[in-house]
């Protein structure tokens, strides 16, 4: 394995290889690129799952792990393939990736920037990862987007639902699968009209730090659209466990509907809290009164046990659906651990999935091959629907769940079911909508 | 008016976790002069006494419903709880339901244990030691008690409810004379301060009352002396361990239904029970008892709407900012004697 | 040598060797062999030993002379990065005009939070750093996002007004962090046989600064300001009674040890132009205090040891994980090999935490001196002839 040189000559070569290959538009063949950092040399390819594996957000992590587990098995041709019989592209061939066998290494995020960079560096610096994906938050997603950008390998998001993941902080050589808070605003206020009426006061609790802050404002928007009056917007500090202190100032806000912007151990004790205030059995302004949980996450739901019956919210996946890549997904990682995959796993499995097929269909991987083969990409049968990932955002859009905590689960792993697929048009914005503005993704970083 | 009537009440009630956190942790401070960061996990331990007791009343055994399918399309299987195959189901089910308020009985021993263990295994030979080595000994027991639970129960919360004749609220406002559900307050967290200032009683009546009390009082004065005057101090500081790991645990049992534990949930409480120590004055504790309800308190003040608008960000900063103005205008906290701790 | 007596220029000259040759001595695994899951050599890592060095020693000459311990130490350096981050948004990529900013700013900073801590002593001033440090991390994560960037982290973009070099280079990249023209990030490697050896220019960077940073830390200690520190630690009380304000000097001890943290997060942000709000919780305060008393506090090489500790696990044994152990454990039977793996398997990877706190109680159970004192018994064991203490250097103070 050899490692090539992040110096200036070689950047400013391959800039101008790049430069002349995006000039003739034709099929790419793998010679036609310069040297790339990390570039496979010898029977195998490396990719580096960066996921949290200690901190609150483990669980998710080890699901996170497990689904790339899987995945690379399928892309190796062990285990029954699982979506790769179902994906609409048929490229990859169970033979690894462009024959190359898929190995893998680990990371720790701890749901840090600082400590999922270095562990990032470690895979591209040490490991030779050709592409690095995970991560269960968006601060931990933008800066390892950004560190990806400047070493020049691909990064596959993993869970992040901030809108500037591919908005004011989108890179040329990131890419999301995941939905974003937008689309959840999107896909659930029509629901919301529909089931709670439009002439509703709602009261927001938001963490306070970005995320918290892109989700409030999307939701916020998409409400108001309909008609429902925002009584008031709190923001809760990030480390705050006991939330009955900003609870309390709803009972008698006026408001008859309670948005929680939080995600995590922080969504599961804001709505234990609000279960506890007598929230849901409230009257007010004659109506019943409402809780919305805009971003569900089954694994936290099971956190918050009874409390979720009946609530709404959205999601990016859920097991049950029918489809027949769902299905076969389901089945694989069901038969292979003993559980139904969460959506993270099932975003992070695609993801990687994703990034073997434009490898393939590139004939390289080299990142921007790899970026121009992913660009503009409509695929199908990977469990959402038919799916774009646009060029202009690597945003991919596709349907989103509504979904609501079920009143009778049959396991304990059976606790949303589907109120409505949202079709991909309702959720789709244009690239310079505001809340997305104020970045470029610039141009695509080969590294070397 | 009823705004802040109902923000005093969550001032309380957030106060007396804070004040039982902090007062285990000042028994070990003021009496055995030993810094110990693993108090957290104590803390921790004791919700997860709760959420273990939960696990073994839900003990199930699986029987198969052909009727119905799992997510792989096999059959489903259906698991019924031990106790109520074994005490038909409405006393099964109520065991099931009371696990909470039962693991406090179940609780107690386990955390003297602990308790007992630690101070004998490992603190006993820090008692000497800087207080650096302390911090870095008990750190490394905190990290090790957190990697267990998580390596059983996983990083997620475990929902571990109270029984359910005590969900739902009390109309506190009928009861001062307001309009009904306009003061309304959760039973749980009323039974959670009522439970606090039983334990806090019971911990100064026995320190007030009883011999062994008196000693250790007269240790936290003057340790040298206590023990020239033959009295095996190194037994009663066990018991003393033992005792502040109970009242730790204890804390964390009942906040169990409160918020879901986490195994970090110790990490969180650390340092803000270290503030409300300091706060309260080295060596005192009625000093950390009226620090843990005054910073509950002034942090559900902060967080009012009203307060916010003047101050952006104050409900982050509060409990520092309280600390700092505090240390500064009153040397040794609220009520803290000369000399502890203060080199 | 530089105004050192002999024992201080060996140890300094043994340090400059160790930084000098680190890139061979942390890669002592071939590159395809099993083993190198715990190579180090890589820039990344060897700069973060380095930068932690720094942090370490700066806190050690608070807290290792004076007896102060501050718990709010992290503060300075994340004000340290993103001062430096500004400068990149604003000036130049140069790493000087960065570093030098970081270093004054976090010294003002440290003068101010200083002045006010030191009114109080023993835990009532541990209390007052971890309040400030704790007031600065929420803040930089909520109200200062404008100047911060919160929970993402102040990271360059393609729009900045830099007035000194251009907003974005020729092929649409953000221009990286260099000292005159040469690139932090550049990597020279060595192929020689089956090893890898990788030598960047960051890290030697990095490493000439932390030579320079021991040598001055070697004279504070050996100065008599130094002399005075230590004397502010064994007795403050008797230090007063002989008409002498303590003050002064613990305040300076604090600011030193405050511009080193900066110098450390200035350096951070050299590295990798991102200055995140959890480099200033409190976690990542109680990492230095661990660091320093794990490696030896009061001794000149002891926190340096501490640093390189801790992070090589955070960073070596997180990455092992079950594939690994798998291919470790091949030769053995199958039977025994997964046994061995399901042993092995809770102390790495998702359980790196579990080893760490492990071997905090070994350590400070056992090595009451730290690292340092288990490094003077192997050379004991080495040098049986000579069962003097040697004084100074590498002599373990206890912390109080």
């Amino acid at each position: 394995m050899t490692k090539n040189n992040l110096t200036r000559r070689g950047v400013l070569k391959t800039g101008a290889g790049v430069g002349a290959s995006l000039a003739v538009p034709t099929l790419f063949t793998g010679a036609a690129w310069a040297g790339y950092m990390n570039e496979p040399m010898g029977s195998s390819v490396t990719l580096g799952f960066n996921v949290p594996q200690t901190g609150p957000y483990a669980d998710e992590g080890a699901d996170e792990l497990r689904a790339y587990q899987l995945a690379v098995e399928h892309l190796n041709g062990e285990g029954d393939g699982g979506m790769l019989q179902t994906f609409s592209s048929k490229a990859l061939e169970g033979n690894g990736i462009l024959g190359k066998k898929v190995e893998y290494v680990t990371g720790d995020t701890q749901t840090k920037s600082d400590a999922a960079r270095a562990s990032a560096k470690s895979m591209i610096e040490k490991d030779g990862a050709i592409m690095i994906t995970g991560g269960s938050s968006s601060g931990v997603a933008v800066a390892v987007q950004g560190l990806c950008q400047e070493a020049g390998v691909i990064f596959m998001a993993g869970l992040t639902h901030s809108n500037d993941t591919t908005g004011k902080d989108k890179k040329a050589n990131g890419f999301r699968h995941f939905f974003n808070a937008y689309m959840s605003g999107a896909a659930l206020a029509p629901v919301l009209a529909a089931q709670y009426g439009t002439d509703r006061k709602a009261y927001h609790l938001t963490a306070d730090y970005t995320w918290g802050w892109t989700q409030e404002e999307s939701i916020v928007a998409a409400t108001e659209a309909l008609g429902w009056e925002t009584v008031n917007t709190v923001k809760t500090p990030l480390a705050q466990t006991d939330f009955s202190s900003y609870i309390a100032p709803v009972l008698n806000s006026g408001a008859d509907v309670l948005i929680l912007n939080h995600y995590g151990g922080n969504m599961v004790n804001s709505l234990t809290n609000a279960v506890q205030f007598g929230l849901r059995e409230k009257m007010a302004n004659g109506k019943n009164f409402e809780i919305v949980v805009p971003l569900f996450s089954r694994l936290m739901a099971r956190g918050a046990g009874e409390n979720i019956k009946g609530i709404l919210g959205s999601t990016n996946w859920h097991w049950s659906l029918p489809d027949e890549g769902t299905k076969a997904f389901v089945k694989s990682f069901g038969t292979k651990y003993g559980f139904p995959p969460s959506q993270a796993a099932h975003t992070c499995y695609v993801q990687t999935l994703l990034y073997a097929d434009a490898a393939q269909r590139a004939g390289s991987f080299n990142p921007c091959a790899i970026a121009e083969a992913l660009e503009g990409y409509e695929f199908d049968g990977l469990g959402n629907g038919p799916t774009l990932y646009r060029a202009e955002d690597h945003q991919c859009f596709k349907d989103v769940l509504v979904v609501r905590g079920k009143e009778n689960p049959t396991s304990e792993f059976d606790l949303l079911e589907v109120v409505e697929v949202t079709p991909r048009a309702q959720v789709e914005y244009a690239p310079d909508h505001p809340m997305f503005a104020g970045g470029a993704l610039g141009t695509c970083n080969p590294g070397a | 008016m009823d705004a802040i009537i109902l923000q005093i009440l969550n001032g309380l009630d957030k106060g007396s976790a804070y004040a039982l956190i902090a007062l285990g942790l000042t028994l070990i401070f003021g009496t055995l002069g030993v810094v110990n960061f693993a108090h957290g996990a104590l803390f921790m331990i004791g919700a997860f006494c709760a959420v273990t007791l939960n696990k073994l009343f839900s003990l199930s055994f699986e029987t198969v419903d052909p009727t119905r399918t799992d997510f792989l399309g096999n059959p489903l299987k259906v698991k019924t709880p031990y106790l109520v195959d074994w005490f038909g189901p409405e006393v099964g089910a109520s065991l099931i339901d009371w696990a909470v308020p039962l693991s406090i009985l179940f609780s107690i021993p386990i955390m003297i244990g602990i308790g007992f263990a630690m101070e004998r295994g490992l603190i006993k030979h820090f008692y000497k030691r800087p207080h650096a080595d302390q911090i870095l000994v008990t750190f490394g027991l905190a990290i090790v008690m957190q990697e267990l639970i998580k390596h059983y129960y996983g990083a997620n919360p475990i929902q571990t409810p109270a029984p359910d004749a005590f969900r739902g609220s009390l109309d506190f406002g009928v009861l001062l004379g307001f309009d009904p559900n306009v003061i309304i307050y959760p039973y749980w967290r009323l039974v959670y301060f009522a439970f606090a200032a039983l334990i806090i009683g019971g911990v100064f009546a026995f320190l007030q009352f009883t011999t062994f009390g008196m000693v250790v009082r007269a240790g936290m004065a003057d340790r040298e002396t206590v023990g020239l005057l033959g009295i095996n101090i190194d037994k009663r500081f066990t018991i003393m361990f033992g005792l502040a790991a109970a009242v730790a645990g204890l804390a964390g049992v009942m906040y169990a239904p409160i918020n879901s534990p986490n195994y970090h949930m110790g990490m969180d409480f650390l340092v803000l029970s270290f503030v409300v120590v300091v706060v309260g004055g080295m060596g005192s504790l009625p000093g950390a008892v009226a620090a843990g309800f005054l910073l509950g308190v002034l942090e559900s003040f902060a967080s009012m709407n009203q307060i916010k608008s003047i101050l952006p960000g104050i409900d982050q900063i509060i409990i520092y900012v309280v600390a700092i103005v505090i240390l500064l205008t009153r040397p040794r906290g609220l009520m803290g004697r000369k000399g502890v701790m203060e080199d | 040598m530089l105004g050192l007596n002999k024992k201080d220029s060996t140890l300094l000259l043994i340090v400059a060797a160790m930084v000098l040759l680190a890139p061979f001595i942390l890669n002592p695994f071939p590159a395809d062999s099993a083993m190198a899951q715990f190579n180090a050599g890589y820039p990344d890592l060897m700069q973060r030993f380095v930068i932690f060095g720094i942090f370490a020693i700066g806190f050690n000459i608070l807290f290792g002379l004076t007896g102060y311990l501050s718990f709010g130490h992290a503060a300075f350096l994340g004000v340290g990065s993103y001062s430096a981050v500004w400068m990149f948004k604003l000036l130049s990529m140069n790493v000087i005009p960065a570093i030098l900013l970081a270093v004054l700013v976090s010294g003002v900073f440290a003068l101010v939070i200083g002045f006010v801590s030191l009114r109080r002593t023993g835990i009532y001033f541990s209390i007052l750093t971890l309040a400030f440090a704790q007031m600065s991390f929420n803040l930089a994560y909520s109200v200062l996002t404008p100047i911060t960037n919160g929970e993402t982290g102040l990271q360059l973009t393609l729009d900045d007004p830099r007035i000194l070099g251009v907003s974005a280079t020729a092929d649409g990249g953000i221009p990286v962090t260099s000292l005159f023209g040469m690139e932090m990030r550049s990597t020279f490697t060595l192929d020689a046989g089956a090893w890898l050896f990788q030598f960047n220019t960051g890290y030697y960077f990095c490493g000439a600064v932390l030579l320079l940073a021991f040598y001055l830390a070697i004279r504070i200690f050996r100065s008599p300001f130094g002399l005075m520190l230590r004397a502010i630690k064994s007795n403050r009380t008797r230090m007063n009674y002989t008409g002498l304000n303590t003050k002064p000097y613990a305040l300076a001890a604090f600011v030193i040890s405050g511009m080193y943290a900066g110098l450390a997060g200035g350096l951070m942000a050299s590295m990798d132009p991102l200055a995140g709000a959890e480099r200033m919780q409190w976690t990542a305060s109680g990492e230095v205090v661990l660091m320093t008393i794990l490696g030896g506090a009061g001794t000149l090489i002891g926190p340096v040891l501490g640093a390189g500790f801790i992070k090589y696990f955070e960073n070596i044994f997180s990455k092992i994980n079950e594939g690994v152990l798998h291919q470790w454990f091949s030769f053995l039977p199958d039977g025994v090999e997964n046994g061995a793996v399901w042993v092995v398997e809770h102390f790495v990877g998702p359980g790196w935490h579990l080893t760490l706190g492990l071997l905090f109680m070994l350590v400070v159970t056992f090595l009451p001196g730290g690292l340092v004192e288990g490094g003077q018994r192997i050379a004991k064991l080495f040098r049986r002839k000579s069962t003097e203490p040697q004084d100074g250097a590498t002599q373990s103070h206890p912390a109080e």
